[in-house]
């Protein structure tokens, strides 16, 4: 291996921990205005109608096509060994446990991610971020607090919901399209699915809601470079929110389940 | 009074501002120019601390501001108004909304005080009945109208102008450079001002410093500076290309 590829790999190493440090700081002063009054309430509604009402319609749409198409591919194996039965609760449980957490972040880290990290990085490079510092209004305070809590309040909720439209879904498919009996479809899902597994499914898109959040609101509020950099932070954010997702969910599973 | 003590500042290991000194009076207009990328915006980045110095004191009426504490920093800034080079207002929010915000923020004010207010400081800079319109339906004179009004709303003792000519015909120049004037000689406020509009800088000044590699390199009432034989101050002053300032 030559010295440069060496070099690169270790700027590379440490410009992650600068960035993951830097993270975990505005985390925990954003944390911190959490708690410092004045609280302020209006703010933080209006973040959070922006990630969990505006992101409903693509969520009950991502949801229930999931559930519907969970269905029809679980039939056609179910099928082979006379189980086919186990549709409800093989629908249910991956929504519940994968399918609804992660689905929910990807979208909301696609949809609102992106839109906070546009909006901060619009307002850091028309100087409205330190228009604000210079009026005496501390920006973690203003912006980054009520957006971080919108995220990890909003996500589980909308996660429930794609839960539940996705079990919906897969119980239309599963019933009145593929013929499975209705009570026996219900009874085996509520057999093999428990509360601990909603629980669970909750607990991992809380992560996911702080993931986005704290992603979306780093690169927009550390936006450089006019227009240009403001796509790069809605790209970043996008893109590693998505991985940081899909890793942590691998983390979580091994943990919990 | 404000006083800078041998500020220095490097960026990327180019250094900007080169233990620059500097004293602004109370009450009067101090204009700062100078060449375009010798460091002006960074200076006031450093008045208003955006910006901390690698070195050096900035002292507002004796007390020092750069060792201060972020909240004790935060009371500072209610005694300071900043007129962004873009306005910087806020996109999401109406005039009337952007004028007021401070006000809102930081006062007990009932939301209809504080709109009487915003629309006493819109009349004040001649932008009375644009108080619901968006910011991006003003013109560009009419948004800097509007960031100086938000910069006077809580009738700050100092006020820091950003290139408040910048981009505009020079009809509008002038009317700004007047709204300058008339605000200050009726708050009696401090303004500092950064431009290179030569100008602007004669019809307002108090007091001009000027900003070279780093240093201030002259510091004087208006007819101190025109009389003054330093060949780089005479050849920016005068708008000249031949000289020891080069083109770059």
């Amino acid at each position: 291996m030559d010295k440069n590829l060496l070099e690169r790999i270790g700027i590379r190493a440490q410009l992650s921990v600068q960035i993951t440090g830097s993270m975990l700081i505005m985390l925990g002063t954003a944390t911190y205005y959490l708690f410092t009054p004045p609280v302020k309430l209006r703010g933080i509604f209006k973040q959070m109608e922006f990630v969990g009402v505006q992101s409903l319609f693509i969520v009950i749409l991502t949801g229930s096509f999931t559930g519907m198409v969970l269905a029809l591919q679980s039939f056609n194996a179910l099928q082979r060994f006379g189980a086919e039965s186990m549709v409800g609760p093989t629908v249910a449980l991956s929504m519940a446990r994968e399918l609804g957490p992660v689905l929910t972040g990807l979208m909301v880290a696609g949809r609102a991610g992106s839109a906070m990290a546009t909006e901060l990085g619009t307002m850091r490079v028309t100087e409205q971020i330190d228009a604000l510092y210079t009026m005496g209004i501390n920006p973690i305070k203003y912006l980054i607090t009520p957006r971080i809590l919108a995220g990890i309040l909003m996500l589980p909720l909308l996660a429930i919901v794609t839960d539940f439209v996705g079990v919906l879904g897969g119980y239309i498919i599963g019933v009145k399209v593929l013929g499975i009996n209705a009570g026996v479809y219900i009874g085996r899902t509520i057999d093999f699915v428990s509360i601990d597994d909603v629980v669970y499914g909750l607990i991992k898109s809380t992560a996911f809601g702080l993931i986005i959040a704290l992603v979306a609101c780093y690169q927009g509020y550390h936006t450089k470079g006019g227009a240009e950099g403001v796509g790069r932070a809605a790209t970043g954010t996008v893109v590693i929110s998505c991985v940081l997702i899909l890793m942590t969910d691998y983390f979580l599973t091994s943990i919990m389940f | 009074m404000i006083e800078l003590i041998d500020i220095k500042k490097s960026f990327n290991g180019r250094r900007v501002l080169n233990g620059l000194d500097l004293t602004i009076k109370s009450g009067e207009i101090t204009v700062i120019v100078g060449r375009s990328g010798e460091g002006k915006s960074v200076l006031i980045k450093h008045i208003i601390g955006l910006l901390k110095p690698d070195s050096g004191k900035i002292l507002l009426d004796g007390q020092e501001l750069t060792t201060m504490k972020t909240k004790e920093f935060s009371e500072v800034l209610k005694r300071f108004g900043m007129l962004f080079q873009s306005g910087a207002l806020f996109d999401s929010m109406t005039v009337a909304d952007n004028v007021g915000f401070a006000l809102a923020e930081h006062t007990g004010l009932s939301p209809k005080a504080v709109r009487e207010v915003a629309l006493r400081k819109l009349a004040q800079v001649g932008l009375s009945g644009s108080e619901d319109m968006m910011p991006s339906e003003l013109s560009g004179g009419m948004k800097k109208r509007v960031a100086l009004a938000r910069a006077i709303v809580m009738d700050p003792e100092i006020v820091i102008f950003d290139e408040p000519t910048t981009g505009l015909d020079p009809i509008t120049s002038d009317a700004i450079a007047n709204l300058i004037l008339e605000t200050q000689r009726q708050l009696k406020t401090t303004y500092i001002v950064i431009t290179h509009d030569i100008k602007l800088t004669y019809k307002i000044a108090d007091m001009i410093a000027m900003l070279h590699k780093g240093i201030i390199i002259e510091q004087g009432s208006v007819d101190h500076m025109r009389g003054s034989e330093d060949p780089i101050l005479s050849q920016f002053l005068e708008g000249r290309a031949d000289g020891p300032l080069s083109i770059d």
